[in-house]
């Protein structure tokens, strides 16, 4: 089980209030996602849920009791951290068999689950080295192992694949999506990282300044995000948003259009512009489009390998269908 | 050129170092020296002393006339005994300031610091007093509190400034794992500081073991370290330089070959986190 459910949950740090009341449930199995920009509070929620932090007011249910009070040793939960936080003085096995011998495990039982969990992670050939002596993947694996042989009722993941180079975070990225699906527990997973919050979430809980901006499937919050902010964040390149007369006519004060909902032509279209800089992906093509009607450049994507120059004039028309209409407060009007 | 100017400079460096060197040693040296000649030569110049005959006698005067195996098991037991107890209380002190620090960590540890600063003598009244009062004079538990009490702030901001370098991250992880308090401090973060305690638990006992002020005025036979030994040697039947210098010798050769031998530790110890 790992049902955590967060009631009013609020932390202050000193006068600074970083997370005013926050409610959020999150069912077990699921994966949820907390993304949001540097400094939103995502880490510091999930060090709530963790315990590592006290909460200021309200309460932390997990599984129907409150945890609110309980120390992080006893809430069930395993965390995996942005830097590993690996014991370096001890080996992988060692590791690994921490938390079991925490738990007073007899020494049969902690060598069968952490021989298991290292056949999983693909640890086997280093339980005898020390951290220092591993790559930052498999460095990484460890804390994961580490976490799994507990078998929590959650998994905690604070930006676990920040510090690895982009290659081995895609393949991290499928790891921890595999184990998911594998162990079918629920997973807390924080990032800054949009496409990751994309990719492995069920469910994406959108933070900005210690406030819910808006939770739901990755698709759900891509297709009808609630604000300009989650608009904005959810989606890589960015939405584009344009504001004054164009959004008027729509009954808005701001349109947001996504790259791909704006059709590129050499000959006729709603928005005249120039070609600014093009990003040539191989599969997709983007092109920053400087309008003469519009103050900052559209990004505009076109499928596959399009070539046009550095300045040539060219003519846009967004499909009207697909347009994110708000209002001036940034709300979404429907 | 440029390599000549180098290698000029080098030298020239190297024997100012040597200098430096031989000049701090020199009194050591010439105390050995004094300590295999007779009181008669011992006085003389210089030259005459060196070509003068050299001879065991003294030791064993020394030997003879006070018991040097007691006072050395005095100042181990002292030494090692109050770095120890002083390692027990520092762990924890020096773990809630650097993990879990308040507004007034800072002044705490500035305060501690600053009892080192304040002359021993202005507390001798009270503290002899007490030591009275508490049967604890000439004891060697109660040398082993005092010398305890007045290293704790080193051994505390040894101990912090080591604890300052260990990521928070990785106690998380263990309070995490379902590590109590206890467990937190014993199995992760001891061993972790296993470089820094050395060299700590080294630099206190050299300090435990030629502490002075409070072995010299708190004891009298029975808790005497090799501190009291030396000083039985200079007082009131004259000058005797070449039995004192023996037993000067005896006192300090122990610390000197434990230092000569975990120099390497203490270096690194001492400059430990000044460069990353």
């Amino acid at each position: 089980m790992g049902q955590i459910h967060l009631d009013k949950v609020r932390k202050c740090f000193g006068d600074v209030e970083v997370i005013p009341p926050l409610d959020l449930d999150i069912e077990d199995g699921e994966f949820v996602v907390f993304v949001g920009p540097s400094g939103c509070g995502k880490s510091t929620l999930l060090r709530l849920i963790a315990g590592l932090e006290d909460v200021t007011g309200g309460r932390v249910v997990i599984d129907g009791h409150d945890a609110t009070t309980i120390p992080p040793a006893k809430r069930g939960l395993a965390m995996v951290f942005q830097s590993y936080a690996l014991y370096p003085h001890m080996s992988v096995r060692k590791n690994i068999a921490f938390p079991l011998r925490m738990a007073g495990l007899d020494k049969a039982e902690q060598d069968r689950r952490v021989a298991q969990a290292a056949e999983v992670l693909n640890l086997t050939d280093y339980l005898d080295r020390r951290p220092g002596q591993l790559s930052g993947g498999q460095r990484q694996r460890v804390a994961i192992g580490r976490a799994i042989v507990r078998e929590p009722a959650a998994f905690l993941f604070d930006e676990p694949l920040s510090n690895l180079d982009a290659a081995l975070r895609v393949g991290m990225r499928l790891e921890i999506s595999e184990l998911h699906k594998r162990l079918a527990t629920t997973m807390i997973y924080v990032t800054h990282d949009q496409v990751e919050a994309m990719t492995m979430a069920d469910k994406i809980v959108v933070l900005n300044a210690g406030v819910v901006e808006q939770v739901g499937s990755p698709l759900d919050l891509y297709h009808n995000p609630c604000n300009t902010f989650v608009a904005g964040f959810i989606g890589s390149p960015k939405m584009n948003f344009v504001g004054g007369e164009e959004a008027a006519n729509h009954g808005a004060t701001t349109i947001g259009i996504r790259p791909e909902d704006i059709k590129i032509s050499k000959d006729n279209g709603l928005w005249r512009g120039t070609v600014g800089v093009s990003e040539h992906l191989g599969s997709d093509t983007f092109f920053h489009v400087k309008c003469d009607a519009f103050s900052v450049p559209l990004t505009v994507r076109a499928s596959g390998a399009v070539e046009l120059d550095y300045g040539a004039t060219v003519f846009l028309s967004p499909d009207t269908s697909k347009l994110h209409r708000f209002d001036q407060t940034g709300q979404r009007v429907s | 050129m440029a390599r000549s100017v180098t290698t000029h400079r080098k030298m020239l460096t190297t024997l100012l170092a040597w200098t430096i060197g031989l000049l701090i040693f020199f009194p050591i040296l010439w105390i050995v020296v004094l300590s295999f000649k007779s009181e008669g030569d011992a006085i003389k110049t210089p030259m005459q002393v060196l070509l003068s005959a050299w001879s065991f006698d003294n030791y064993a005067t020394v030997q003879d006339r006070s018991d040097y195996f007691k006072h050395f098991s005095n100042s181990v037991l002292i030494a090692v005994g109050s770095t120890l107890l002083g390692i027990l209380v520092a762990v924890p002190a020096a773990w809630s300031m650097a993990f879990v620090p308040s507004k007034r960590t800072r002044g705490i540890l500035m305060w501690m610091l600053s009892t080192k600063m304040l002359p021993a003598v202005g507390v001798l009244y009270p503290i002899y007093i007490g030591f009275i009062a508490l049967g604890l004079l000439d004891t060697r538990i109660g040398l082993l509190l005092i010398l305890m009490l007045i290293n704790l702030p080193i051994i505390i901001w040894m101990l912090y400034t080591y604890f300052k370098e260990i990521p928070v991250e990785i106690l998380e992880a263990a309070r995490m794992d379902g590590a109590r308090l206890r467990e937190e401090l014993l199995y992760v973060l001891t061993p972790m500081a296993v470089p820094g305690i050395a060299s700590t638990v080294l630099l206190n006992v050299i300090l435990a073991w030629n502490e002075a002020f409070w072995t010299l005025n708190l004891t009298a036979a029975k808790a005497a370290p090799l501190t009291a030994f030396i000083a039985s040697y200079s007082s009131p039947e004259g000058l005797f330089y070449a039995k004192l210098s023996a037993a000067s010798v005896m006192a300090i050769a122990p610390i000197l070959i434990m230092g000569w031998f975990s120099q390497k530790q203490l270096v690194r110890g001492l400059t430990f986190g000044a460069v990353k």
